[in-house]
């Protein structure tokens, strides 16, 4: 639902590093996303197309880089794989799980010229 | 950051102190006005690519087609990766620092109240307010995408509110907030509400700057909500299960809501609260009063070791 809010927000760091790193058009944008990031790729790839017309990145390329879910767990001390915010541990199915990784949302690099 | 979804136009207003109303506040401007001579400036230097062109002289031969993308036609423009690894949320976290340094530096308690439209955070507000507003100062920032309602009920009370419109928005950002606080400069020591936009989904997403956020969950929804909005559920720090008055005519299974949003954040604080009948209110008070008391006095340990550090220097 905030995906709109999303692309604005990748437009605007675009923007900003188009100054820094000498650039005036954005080609491809490679950006990593967990799957607990709360993010809807197929929403942000719409929103993305439409936020991106009339800027420097007009017509670029969105790539997903999908980071897969990692959590560590309380109570049996393992790095478990996890989809979702409510999963459990695959090894002993606590719920006691500390996210490591997979809350990403970050621009990981750009084709730019 | 310009969050609000989708309008080229700004459609944020803050509705404000008392005597300002239909004061408008565009955060648009900026941004857009900067997408503009970027765009412009991409037209009228169109010729200048071929300064960027990383052209390789290797004795009689000249390469086109070796910049670091290696991967694009010889002779036409050359394109270059660039590795940024930026936060797309960066710059709303960077607001929300600079709010949380703010509201530490005046000892200002604040909490982001979320949930979905209905379940009950206004009343709960106002009836929360009557308890504390002799005690403490209070201030309430209202998040709506449109009318005053909400900041006119408040101020029913007496205290100060703000009315945020987020136009199409369907969040307050750290950004707005910030403009938003612009109204209570003078505020020390007291406690401040967010009533975030009611939405289950993107306010998770966006820190403000609070010490905490509070689910709101009244009895009349699902009691799966937290597994069906599990974001929400993980970032907020307590849940409170309003509307208890209701229950003995609903099918609303308490302990199993409790489980799920257990499940989804295990470290989640759970009140169960009617602000109508009144019950569990000295509960939810007393989470407001105690929390309140952790962070001024983790501030003055911080400010003690500090002066402790200085005073071993003389």
């Amino acid at each position: 639902m905030h995906e709109m809010s999303i692309a604005e927000g990748i437009i605007q760091v675009l923007e900003e590093q188009a100054e820094a790193q000498q650039y005036s058009r954005v080609k491809t944008v490679w950006l990593e996303i967990g799957p607990l990031a709360m993010i809807e790729t197929e929403a942000l790839l719409f929103c993305f197309d439409a936020v991106t017309k009339n800027s420097l990145a007009e017509g670029a390329k969105l790539n997903i880089i999908n980071i897969p879910g990692e959590a560590f767990c309380m109570q049996c001390l393992k790095t478990v794989p996890v989809e979702k915010r409510y999963d459990s541990c695959n090894a002993c199915g606590s719920y006691q799980l500390q996210i490591t990784q997979g809350e990403e949302m970050r621009i990981k690099e750009l084709e730019v010229e | 950051m310009c969050t609000v979804c989708g309008c080229s136009e700004g459609e944020v207003k803050i509705e404000g102190a008392d005597h300002h109303h239909g004061h408008d506040h565009h955060h648009h401007t900026h941004t857009h006005d900067h997408n503009h001579n970027k765009h412009s400036h991409e037209h009228s230097h169109s010729h200048e690519h071929h300064h960027s062109n990383p052209i390789e002289v290797d004795g009689d031969n000249i390469h086109f087609g070796k910049g670091p993308a290696h991967a694009h036609v010889p002779g036409l423009t050359q394109s270059r990766m660039v590795q940024i690894e930026q936060d797309i949320l960066g710059k709303n976290d960077m607001y929300a620092a600079q709010n949380r340094a703010r509201f530490e530096h005046s000892s200002l308690f604040v909490l982001n109240l979320v949930s979905s439209p209905g379940s009950g955070k206004t009343t709960l507000l106002t009836e929360t307010i009557k308890l504390i507003k002799d005690k403490y100062s209070v201030a309430v920032i209202e998040g709506d995408q449109q009318t005053a309602n909400d900041a006119d009920r408040i101020r029913e009370t007496g205290v100060q509110a703000v009315q945020v419109n987020t136009g199409k928005g369907c969040h307050l950002d750290a950004h707005m907030v910030g403009h938003a606080m612009e109204n209570f400069a003078d505020m020390k020591g007291g406690m401040l509400f967010i009533e975030n936009v009611g939405n289950l989904v993107c306010p998770a997403a966006f820190d403000l700057g609070e010490a905490s956020k509070v689910a709101i969950l009244s009895v009349t929804e699902g009691e799966d909500k937290p597994l069906k909005y599990p974001d929400m559920f993980h970032a907020s720090d307590l849940m409170i299960l309003n509307k208890t008055d209701l229950l003995p005519y609903l099918d609303f299974d308490v302990e199993r809501c409790i489980e799920y949003a257990k499940q989804v954040n295990p470290n989640i604080k759970v009140l169960q609260v009617s602000a109508r009948s009144g019950e569990g209110m000295d509960e939810w008070i007393n989470w407001i009063v105690s929390n309140r008391k952790e962070m001024i006095q983790s501030r003055i340990d911080a400010l003690q070791a500090e002066t402790d550090q200085f005073r071993a220097l003389l």
